[in-house]
């Protein structure tokens, strides 16, 4: 318990340091430091509760409980200014709203409930503490290297790296704090700072766009904690529950429909479709910001949630209509991911889309999907974050992060473009870890609802398509093209090279991770365990020696092996990149992707996105109602 | 000890019937346009000639992926015969092809990189099709696992005429027949002149050939799959939808991609998934 403490506190701690930190220098060394004990602290938490399933902690201190309701109402008295001052009204209103409810339930309700237990922790929390724990901290330490590089690129921007730096710690304890959290007056509290910090990274370059950008962010997920209040607000009257365990345990008739409004917080989080503009919009953040907030560990906030109520969404229609609005975001974010030629995008409608896979399995809400979902979460932030990390450092080397210009890039920088590449084949091919969980996620729909399958079967083609594209670009070799000679800093090249490896490590331990970590929390829930068959899984690992072993061969040099011109329709010119035209003249060849923007283009699809799942949405919370 | 047999059977026999039915493929197309045409064996002598000839590249990494294009595709191919995952085998089969346009798009030479995007496409297009088969496959056997699913009492086309119909249309652009060679066609007088494989000589070019053989013999694997109960019908109907196959690319034009996809996922909603959604009603 100490140790949970430790996890949640440490990082304020860290934070108040950078923030008091007298010159770069100096706050670096903290940051690296700290994120040394983050790691190892996470894993001996790893270490120390891989053997136990749950165990449950009653904190007897009135104290916090006051402070954390003093900081709530400091926080919603922030954003009602902010609104204010920036003509956000909506904001201030909403924000208002809930400060209202919340106080509702502090002085007149709580003190009906009884609280047994405020913390907890079980395999999901474990698994959800050694993501944040670990990848959180490879991104801290990836900061340090970017964040200087940055600044050094953007010299209009105003180096407030201090605050930065503030935010991305408190932003980890808040992730801890969530995810050991019982009570759910602490979850709520918790949740309320993952949405002020990104708002505040996500307006850090404070131009104009990005102010909006992060306006657009908290008005969504104000709107969020708002249906969130409302749902604690319910379960404190209407059933006296406010605790996780009770609530996941307690009768459907009575907890349906504060779960959905959790749920629907939960979609605002993991933004999905009608509220998935905030996080297209977040990526003006600096780099390390989209890898940490927007895709690895807050927006899984969104989906931990649903997966957590994921019981009670089972055989329901609002469950069933949770599912079909993941459903929805996964196709529909994936084939917009088509026609983006910006990398930064492409992650981040991919983001959308796989959150949409998870959300489809936690509406299902059947053992199976469950042990889908947690591992499309595992997955997915390994190698997210890494993709994040390299496009990041990819941005600052070719000065551009348009898909196009990495045309070449495996021999321009290879080892870079190999991290890359390790990054995209995690994402999608057999017999990486996402397709494995994706593999489960189709099970899992056809067991209970075939239907659903078409979401997957279009949208993993999609998928399909533009993640291919974008590595034949990488591995492109343009010939005579030079090896560029380029300086990455230690503190990026550590943690792009950790989670390359990770990428990889995860597929290879996919089965002691399903036994150890995914399936225990299954059979807690579900009393049913969900895995692979052993012949599969060996297959799977077959495949992974091959995908290991195979570009060895690129090693062993061939000499009987004749390079020759590409053909050019026999009208090479004096060099291979260019060629004679009609009229005799030497013209430059140049190589584009198909973005098939008529088709797949971000407007016309976007507007069919939102129009559907915002009825989905407004179905899913009528329907909790009439159940 | 069988699921051996059957895997070494395969990769001895694999592209010899492979070889033979593209000779058979050559031979019924010539009498089908009037020609005299070239005998059964010449695909044959086409592969060993190619493998006798010098291999010129554009670049040194170019064949790595051939290689391990080939591998891939055996390896497939032995999950299939070997009885293993249906959805494993379709995953394996992914993996292989990515491979393939991988080839074409590290030459950086603009007919391979245009034949590489149309093969992507036309991968787009099929894909949702074969996850839907497995899918309606698994619906009615209960089971993924294709020794399972050959063991089935009953002819599965019954349940699944729909995903059959859906599969068969998807299955033309698999075996890269007009109307949609989109991306290479077996001849080499098209406007992006072989697509794919224009980067490509000697042994390279030989690798990706045997790779099609066997391909198309798991292929045609996955039609036997329907009619698995009686084995008499189902090579009957298997060698009927290669017929059909070599009659439909004889008789068409290529179409543009567009029509290509759009008529795939047309399909694949119309058949395959109201299939789906009729098994699921009823059953």
């Amino acid at each position: 318990m100490v140790l949970l403490f430790f996890l949640v506190l440490f990082p304020i701690g860290v934070a108040l340091l950078t923030a008091l930190a007298p010159n770069h220098q100096i706050r670096n060394w903290i940051v690296k430091v700290s994120a040394g004990i983050i790691s190892a602290a996470t894993c001996i938490l790893t270490f120390l509760f891989l053997k136990l399933d749950l165990n449950y902690y009653e904190i007897n201190f009135e104290a916090i409980n006051r402070v954390m309701l003093c900081l709530e109402l400091l926080i919603g008295v922030y954003v009602i200014y902010l609104g204010i001052k920036d003509k956000k009204y909506l904001i201030s209103l909403l924000m208002a709203a809930q400060a209202i409810v919340l106080c509702w339930i502090e002085f007149k309700l709580i003190g009906s409930v009884e609280i047994k237990h405020n913390m907890f922790i079980d395999k999901f929390s474990l698994i959800m503490a050694i993501l944040v724990g670990i990848i959180g901290s490879f991104i801290c330490l990836y900061s340090v290297g970017y964040m200087h590089d940055y600044h050094k690129h953007h010299k209009e921007i105003k180096d407030q790296r201090r605050k930065f730096f503030f935010i991305l710690f408190i932003f980890l304890s808040a992730m801890f704090g969530m995810i050991f959290s019982n009570n759910l007056m602490w979850l709520y509290f918790f949740w309320e700072i993952t949405t002020l910090c990104s708002f505040l990274l996500i307006g850090y370059t404070g131009t104009e766009e990005s102010r909006n950008n992060a306006y657009k962010a908290l008005m969504f997920n104000v709107l969020g904690g708002l249906a969130f209040a409302v749902a604690l607000a319910l379960l404190a009257s209407k059933a006296g529950i406010l605790e996780l365990n009770k609530l996941i345990s307690g009768e459907k008739v009575s907890v349906l429909i504060p779960a959905v409004l959790i749920c629907f917080a939960g979609l605002t989080k993991s933004a999905q479709m009608p509220f998935s503009s905030w996080l297209l919009g977040a990526m003006v953040a600096p780099t390390p910001t989209s890898a940490l907030l927007h895709s690895s560990t807050m927006v899984k906030a969104g989906v931990y949630v649903i997966i957590r109520l994921a019981p009670i969404l089972n055989d329901t229609a609002a469950g069933f209509l949770v599912a079909l609005v993941g459903g929805f975001t996964f196709l529909i974010a994936s084939l917009i991911a088509i026609a983006q030629t910006d990398a930064k995008k492409v992650l981040a409608y991919s983001t959308i889309a796989n959150l949409g896979l998870i959300v489809t399995c936690g509406g299902i809400g059947t053992y199976e999907s469950v042990w889908a979902a947690v591992l499309l979460i595992i997955f997915h932030a390994v190698a997210k974050s890494l993709l994040f990390l390299c496009v990041g450092t990819v941005e600052h080397e070719l000065g551009s992060r348009n898909i196009e210009v990495m045309h070449g890039m495996i021999k321009k920088m290879p080892i870079l473009a190999i991290m890359l590449i390790v990054g995209i084949a995690g994402m999608f091919l057999a017999p990486f870890g996402m397709l494995i969980s994706k593999w489960a996620a189709l099970k899992a729909i056809v067991d209970t609802n075939p239907i659903l399958v078409i979401f997957i079967a279009f949208g993993s083609a999609a998928t399909l398509f533009f993640w291919t594209k974008w590595m034949g670009k990488i591995i492109a070799i343009p010939q005579k093209e030079e090896r560029m000679e380029i300086i990455v800093k230690k503190t990026e090249i550590l943690p792009m090279a950790a989670l390359s490896v990770a990428t990889i490590m995860v597929c290879l331990m996919f089965p002691f991770i399903s036994s150890k970590l995914v399936n225990p929390y299954v059979i807690e829930v579900f009393n049913h365990g969900a895995s692979m068959d052993t012949g599969n899984v060996i297959i799977m690992l077959i495949m992974m020696g091959l995908i290991l072993l195979l570009p060895i061969r690129l090693l062993v040099s061939r000499k009987e092996l004749k390079e020759v011109s590409i053909y050019l329709g026999g009208a090479n010119a004096d060099e291979p990149k260019r060629f004679y035209g009609s009229m005799g003249t030497v013209q430059k060849l140049y190589i584009e992707n198909y973005y098939m923007d008529r088709y797949f283009g971000e407007g016309r699809l976007f507007k069919i996105g939102l129009t559907i799942c915002s009825a989905a949405t407004l179905l899913m919370l009528v329907m909790a109602f009439i159940y | 000890m069988r699921i051996a047999i059957s895997v070494i059977l395969f990769i001895i026999l694999g592209p010899l019937i492979g070889g033979l039915l593209s000779g058979l493929d050559r031979v019924i197309t010539a009498k089908m346009q009037g020609r005299v045409g070239p005998p059964l064996l010449q695909p044959f002598y086409d592969v060993s000639k190619l493998l006798k000839k010098e291999t010129l590249l554009v670049n040194k990494t170019q064949d790595f992926y051939v290689f391990a294009f080939l591998v891939l595709i055996i390896f497939t191919g032995c999950l299939f015969f070997a009885g293993e995952d249906l959805l494993l085998v379709v995953f394996a089969l992914t993996l292989a092809s990515v491979l393939l346009v991988l080839a074409a798009f590290s030459t950086s030479s603009p007919y391979s990189h245009m034949g590489a995007e149309r093969e992507l496409i036309q991968m787009m297009s099929y894909e949702p099709m074969v996850i839907i088969m497995t899918v309606g496959v698994y619906m009615v056997t209960k089971n993924f696992y294709i020794s399972k699913i050959v063991a089935f009492d009953k002819p599965l086309i019954m349940y699944l005429p729909g995903v059959f119909l859906g599969f068969l249309y998807v299955l033309t652009i698999k075996f890269r027949k007009s109307p949609f060679d989109l991306s290479m066609s077996h001849h080499a007088h098209q406007e992006i002149v072989r697509g794919i494989t224009t980067e490509f000589t000697g042994k390279k070019l030989a690798m990706i050939e045997i790779a099609h053989w066997y391909e198309n013999v798991f292929l045609l694997g996955f039609i036997y799959l329907f009619f698995a109960n009686n084995p008499v019908i189902g090579i009957i109907a298997t060698l009927a939808a290669f017929f059909l196959e070599i009659f439909i690319d004889n008789s068409s034009a290529r179409v543009k991609w567009e029509f290509a996809m759009v008529s795939s996922w047309v399909v694949a909603i119309s058949l395959g998934m109201v299939n789906i959604a009729v098994l699921y009603f009823i059953g």
